[in-house]
Order: C-alpha cells, then structure tokens, then sequence
C-alpha cells in the first residue's frame, strides 16, 4: 500500500495520531471522571453492604481495584513471563494457513 | 419432525457440507443454523422420545426440553448462523465439517436428559473441536490440538468414571441437579468433569493454548461452545454448590491477570473468556433463581459480544497475518468498520450502559447483594472493573491505536463485515431491550438495569478504570513475550517425563542387555562347558591323595578330566557315574 501517491497519503483518516486530539482526549476522560463523582450527589443510593454506601465507592474500587490488578499483574508477569520460544515451538510454519488474506480475494 | 433432536440436524448437514461445493455449500452453512434455531424454538416443553438402552438401565433421553435448554439452543444456533456468514470466505469445507460435528454436539449436551447421552455428545465434542483446531493445518495447530484433546480425554475420563459412580450407586441415569448435601466421590468426579471443559483454575491452559492458534473462524467457532456448554451443565447439574463460588472468583480475577499479560490478541480475548465463564460459574454456586437466570443471560450476551470480539480480532490477522500487539497498531486508519464493531464487542462485555453486558452480567453481581454475599460481590465488581481494562480498552488500544507500525491493509471482507453488523447490532438491541432476553431465561426475572443509580455507579466504576488503564500505560507496554500458564506443567513436565524414562528405561534396558546378552550368556557357556569337571575334579582331589598320588600326578590327572568334560567324551563308565550322581544330587534335593 506504500504506492499510494502524496495526495491520498495526505487525506488518510490520522485524527487519533494527533497531539492536540490526545489532549481533548485526555481531557475528556477527566471529564467524565469528574462527572461521575459530581452525579453521586444527585443520586439516592442503595448500599447492600454499608461500604458501598461510602460516597464515590465505585469511583475508588475502580481506580484502586484496576491500580492493584496492574502491579499484581506485573509483579507476576516478572514470574511466569519468558522469551517467546520458551517451548521451542516459536516457528514461522512453511504451510501459509489459508485464512491469512493472500490477496487473491476480497 | 418436531420431535427430533438438532443435534442431529447439524450432524446431517456435515454429512451435506462435504457434497456440496462453492458458494452453494456457504449458504447452506447460513441457513442450516437458522433453520435449527427455527426448529428449536417449535420443541415442546418436556421429555421427546426415550430410546431403550441395556436392560437394566432407564430408556435414554436424548431430547429433553425446557426453558433452559432452549435458551442456550437458541444462542448456540445463532451465533453459528453468524459465524458461519462471517467464514463465508472459507474454500475448503474441512473445518466446516468438523464445526458442524462439535456444534451439533453442544446442542447434543444440552438437550440430553440423560448422563450417558451426555457423555457420548462430551467426547464427540472434544474430538471434533481438536479438528477444528487442526484445520488451520500449522505445526504449532497440531501440536496444540494434540495437548487440547489430551487434557479433554483426561476431562471426560473423570466425567465417565463420576458417571459410573453415580449410576452405580443412585441407580439412575437422570441428568438432574445434584443434592449439595449428597455429595460424593461420584458427583465430584461429574464436576470435575465439567469444570475441566470450564476452564476452571489449574485446568484452563487448554483453553489459551489452543483456541489462538486455530484458523481465524476455528478460533471463533471455538470460543461459543465448549466452556457455554460446561456452564450450562453446571447449572443443570450443580446449582448452589457452594465450592464454585470460589472458583468462579478465581476464574474471573485470573483471567484478568493473563489477559493483562498476553501479547497475542487472541491469546487476550482466550483469556478474557476464563474470565467471563467465571461470573457464570460463580453464579451457578450462588444457585438461586435470579443468579441461575442472570448467568443463563449473561451466557448468552457473552457468546455475542465475545464472537464479537473473537471476529474483529480475526479479521484483523486474516488481513495483516498477525496477531501480536508488538506488531499491531494504528489500524484505526484503514479498518474503521472493524474497529467499530470489535469497539461495540468491547463496551458490551464492559458492561457500559446501553449494550448487552450491562443488562446481563450485573444481574449476576446483584444475586450476590441480594444474598449477601460480600466478597463474591466485591471480587465480581472489581473483575468487572478488571474486564473494561483487559478487554474493553486494551485489546481495541492495542491492535487500533497504540503506534502505528506502518500497515495499511485494506478494510475486512463485506461478509466479515456484515457478520460483525449483525452482532453488534444485537449487543446495542439487548443492552437497550433486554426484556426480549429475560423472556426466554428458565426463571422470570424482577431486574431493573437502568435505574438512575446503577448508570452512576456502573460509570463510576468504568470511567476510573479506564482512567487507570491510560496512567499506566507505560507500565503497561506491551513486550514480545509468553506467560507461563498450568500448560507449563504437562509441556515442560512432558518433555522431562520422556527424558526421564529415555534415561531410565533405555538405561536399565541397555544394562540388561549387557548382562544378560552378553554377560550372563558367556558366563553360563563357560559355566556348563568346565563347571561339571572342575567339581568333579575338586571332590576327586582328596580320593586321589588317599591313594597316594603326588601334586604332579593330581593335577595332570584332572587337567585330563576336565580336558575330556570339554569334548564330552567319557568313557562310558564315568558318564553312567557321574549320572548316577547327578540323580542321588536331585534325590536329595528332592528329599530336603
């Protein structure tokens, strides 16, 4: 696909590439963040347990919940990961497996 | 006609598939499960006909139909509908054939009345999907699909020995749910069995081993049945069995954690499955009505969104050939509709307001608060949390956006794209209308999804999560490496397990070679050639000093006789001697 000339080259879709659009991103999701904390006052809530009826309980199980996930995660990736041939078997097989698109068909 | 089971409907039409050819053989993979789910859903409630079985035994039932089965019939149908109109590209009619087998096995499973109609179905399930796997017809297929089907006949031998067991003992073959308080060697053996096809913990690397190395639709049509079907004999068989509880827990927290691991995309989306059966065989644990209805409907919004998903990641390496997120990127520019699509898979088993998951899982979590169960609660809402970062935000980041590694394939093939469409398009309409869903689930469901608290909350909850996700990107950068799974234990444990007995066995087979062949066999010669002389020799010493011969005379005297043992030529008088001797030595053994 590098034959494409400068033009079309040039009109290629690229809006997430952009600084500017990962900054309106960002803020964004900020934004959400923050909007679903500010919500909660206007919400009359059910707790089942009691701890869940701390205001912005779900906001702090998600950020200190998936925050732990990644550092266990990562601490047992230094664990359990390895090199890809691990098993000896990381091989680039002769036979082209036929779902792999050959460009012969659309 | 309405009577018959659609198992057998599908086994036909594998038989019909290897006929036809072409675009013919396509459609007919299209309408065959369209035309299964239309007979499915004219089943009458209640038992089909019985089939008598050995005399002692109960009449088998293959066809036993309530709301239950019919909703994962449903589901099952559907999706292969879809799945089969996305592989329309497929030439060759191989993996089709064996899709249809394991397919129509599946339904075999669960509209079986009976544990040895069950049983049957269970193994033909395991070694159709092994061909399924096969089919992609690599190196690294094969030798996955080998480990597969030997971690399915180890899961269907404890299957079978529970059976025996149970029927022994209970004197019924019934496939019914299974009293807790009962509970023995028999029934654990049944869920083991069962768990095994699970994916439950220290028995799931069959799973992520083997589903991403299938052929894009292999992959696909792999990832709706074998663990579906395991939760729906879990619960008809096992509701309220409180040990699964704490499965489930484990299931949906380390699916996460591999998924968060994983390079391969697919290898993320095989992991994110363990991770969503969790919730399901949590729910079985839980056992009542709402946990039982919640985890049938989330089965069932779960094979959609996860066909999604299992779709978009395929078209993707049908596309670029690839399938690691250190090798994808940026594909957001050449593949929208593929993005879109695998976008809407993604949110829906998020669980985002508006798709199917938020109407489906969260009946699951609130079974949990309404019986009280605090931690399953709290283990579920952070896995639910854990789902939006793995497979919500990383699978699509990764492969779409990430850094864009210069590929420009073209968009996915209009059938691909359509299938993809079709899904998508149920996961918004059950996320928005889930009452067409809580109709057909085996208890009436009393939940509300959207009420103005839960949308909150549930926002709440993703939006941090995703917040999480993007601060910790960097710690999150992918790296071109495996993770070690319970496969560890029979890949690596396998190839020790041959060194050690090529060592041992072959070590004592060459030394007793040695000495029996060559040591033992000369020594014996040797031994049977001199031996009768020299003790004839060695008792004749004493009577030839009584007669007074010297030490000269002695030793020439014997050398002569042991000479004559070695030729064998005695005079006549020695050998009826020395045979005399020989049966007074045989007397007296015989004496003693």
């Amino acid at each position: 696909m590098r034959d494409k000339n400068m033009d079309e080259q040039k009109k290629e879709f690229d809006w997430f590439d952009r600084p500017s659009s990962r900054r309106l991103l960002w803020r964004l999701l900020w934004g959400a963040c923050a909007l679903s904390v500010v919500a909660e006052f206007f919400v009359h809530r059910h707790p089942h347990f009691g701890i869940d009826g701390i205001f912005g309980f779900y906001a702090l199980l998600g950020f200190i919940g998936c925050s732990a996930m990644i550092l266990f995660a990562k601490m047992l990736g230094k664990w359990v990961k390895r090199g890809e041939d691990y098993y000896g078997d990381n091989i680039e097989d002769d036979v082209i497996p036929e779902d792999i698109d050959d460009g012969n068909h659309d | 006609m309405t009577e018959l089971p659609p198992s057998l409907l599908l086994f036909a039409g594998a038989l019909i598939t290897m006929l036809l050819r072409g675009r013919a053989r396509n459609i007919f993979l299209v309408a065959l499960p369209v035309y299964a789910f239309w007979h499915i859903s004219q089943l009458s409630f209640g038992e089909g006909p019985k089939l008598d079985f050995l005399p002692t035994f109960d009449a088998l039932e293959p066809l036993r139909v309530d709301k239950l089965s019919k909703a994962f019939g449903y589901i099952f149908t559907l999706n292969a509908a879809v799945a089969f109109l996305f592989a329309f590209y497929v030439k060759k009619a191989f993996q089709h054939v064996w899709a249809l087998i394991y397919i129509g096995a599946a339904l075999g499973v669960i509209f079986s009345g009976d544990l040895i109609t069950l049983y049957v179905y269970w193994e033909v399930m395991a070694i159709s999907s092994a061909f399924v796997i096969i089919a992609r017809n690599t190196l690294r297929a094969k030798q996955a699909a080998f480990r597969y089907v030997m971690v399915h006949i180890f899961g269907g031998l404890l299957l079978l020995a529970g059976i025996v067991m149970t029927v022994s003992s209970s004197g019924s073959i019934a496939f019914d749910a299974f009293d807790y308080a009962d509970a023995n060697l028999g029934t654990w053996l049944i869920l083991s069995g069962f768990l095994v096809n699970a994916a439950a913990p220290l028995f799931s690397a069959w799973l992520s081993d083997a589903y991403p190395e299938a052929s894009v639709t292999g992959g696909l049509i792999l990832s709706a049945y074998t663990t579906k079907t395991a939760v729906y004999t879990l619960l008809r068989g096992f509701p309220g069995w409180e040990p699964l509880m704490v499965i489930g827990c484990v299931m949906a927290v380390f699916g996460i954690m591999y998924a968060l691991l994983e390079n391969d995309m697919r290898r993320i989306l095989a992991y994110s499955i363990i991770n969503q059966v969790g919730f399901m065989v949590c729910a079985a644990g839980i056992g009542t009505k709402m946990a039982i209805a919640g985890a049938v409907a989330h089965a069932f919004c779960h094979i959609i969104y996860k066909s999604l998903l299992w779709m978009s990641a395929g078209a993707v390496l049908y596309r670029t050939g690839k399938s690691r997120c250190t090798e994808l990127g940026g594909l957001y520019k050449t593949m929208p509709w593929t993005l879109l699509f695998g976008g809407i898979g993604a949110l829906a088993i998020s669980a985002v307001p508006l798709t199917s998951g938020f109407t489906s899982k969260t009946i699951i979590i609130a079974a949990t608060e309404y019986k009280e169960l605090f931690w399953v609660w709290l283990i579920l809402e952070l896995a639910s949390a854990g789902v939006f970062l793995h497979a919500g935000i990383k699978f699509p980041y990764f492969v779409f956006f990430n850094k864009d590694r210069g590929m420009r394939p073209k968009e996915a093939p209009k059938t691909m794209l359509w299938a993809m469409g079709i899904l998508s398009f149920l996961c918004i309409y059950l996320g928005v209308r889930p009452q067409a869903l809580y109709d057909i689930l085996p208890y009436p469901v009393d939940y509300q999804a959207y009420t103005v608290s839960h949308l909150v909350t549930q926002m709440q909850l993703l939006m941090f999560s995703a917040l999480v996700f993007f601060l910790f990107l960097p710690m999150l950068k992918r790296t071109a490496t495996i993770s070690l799974d319970t496969d560890w234990f029979y890949r690596k444990g396998g190839q020790a397990f041959y060194r050690v007995m090529d060592k041992s066995l072959n070590g004592i087979n060459t030394a007793v070679a040695d000495l029996i062949a060559v040591r033992y066999t000369a020594w014996l010669g040797r031994f049977f050639r001199t031996a009768p002389a020299e003790i004839l020799g060695g008792l004749l010493v004493p009577y030839w000093m009584v007669l007074g011969l010297g030490s000269y005379a002695i030793a020439e005297r014997k050398e002569k006789l042991i000479l004559r043992a070695k030729r064998g030529a005695f005079p006549i008088g020695i050998t009826a001697c020395l045979a005399v001797m020989m049966l007074a030595i045989i007397y007296l053994v015989a004496l003693a």
